[in-house]
């Protein structure tokens, strides 16, 4: 199988984390340690400011990987489609 | 039935026909609706917005729907969601499961909103005429959605 080299994914930002974030995405190349869902929330808190307080550990943030919730452990791999948001608020 | 997110109300009376639609088998329907309550009781207009998150929405419902037919011996399921400007009294949600006996029925329509509370991607905004504000998850919701497990 061949492999695309490096990685990429696509971020999505939902709700009062994209209004406090300022983005509701992008295109990210993934870094080579990058591997997991937490080890992306931590490279994303390491931009700093409103990043690092939001993200930090602790927050409540929950973590769609393709349109499935998944947690920290999960793994990240190229095309996946992988969103951030607060706790859910429906019903 | 198929579930729904949408931006129009739905009518109960039209939606329980269709969810039971000639169907003998059926000896209880269990429903439940969710409204908007008026969180701004001093004066002033206020607005609920729903967000979601188109692509997993639909899934998320789906998912809930397969769970409880996996524990109940029920029939169907129509789930209802509303997304967009909201206000006092509107409806938001509807859940509706038909069943031959009525502890499913009951059983599976409580399980279907404890999850959809906590696992459907839908987000409310408060507006007031001074703001809005993002409501936020309540730990009854999780506690209740723990019971389940």
């Amino acid at each position: 199988m061949s492999e695309t080299f490096p990685p990429s994914i696509r971020l999505v930002f939902l709700a009062r984390l994209r209004d406090v974030l300022g983005s509701a995405g992008e295109d990210l190349t993934l870094p080579s340690h990058v591997l997991t869902v937490g080890e992306l929330r931590g490279w994303l808190a390491g931009r700093g400011d409103h990043w690092a307080r939001e993200l930090a550990p602790g927050r409540a943030v929950r973590v769609a990987i393709n349109h499935s919730l998944v947690d920290a452990g999960a793994t990240v791999s190229n095309g996946d489609e992988v969103a951030f948001f607060p706790p859910v608020t429906g019903g | 039935m198929s579930n729904s997110v949408q931006t129009g109300d739905f009518d109960l009376t039209r939606e329980v026909a269709a969810l039971r639609t000639g169907d003998p088998r059926v000896g209880a329907i269990a429903i439940f609706v969710g409204t908007v309550r008026d969180f701004n009781a001093a004066a002033g207009v206020s607005t609920m917005t729903l967000e979601h998150y188109p692509g997993m929405t639909e899934k998320a419902l789906a998912a809930i729907e397969a769970e409880a037919r996996a524990r109940w011996r029920i029939l169907d399921v129509r789930i209802v969601h509303r997304i967009g400007e909201l206000k006092p009294l509107d409806q938001i949600v509807l859940v509706a499961v038909t069943s031959a006996h009525r502890a499913e029925a009951f059983a599976a329509c409580e399980f279907i909103m404890d999850y959809l509370k906590t696992r459907a991607p839908f987000w409310k905004k408060e507006g007031t005429a001074t703001g809005s504000r993002w409501v936020e998850a309540r730990d009854a919701d999780d506690t209740a959605a723990a019971r389940w497990e």
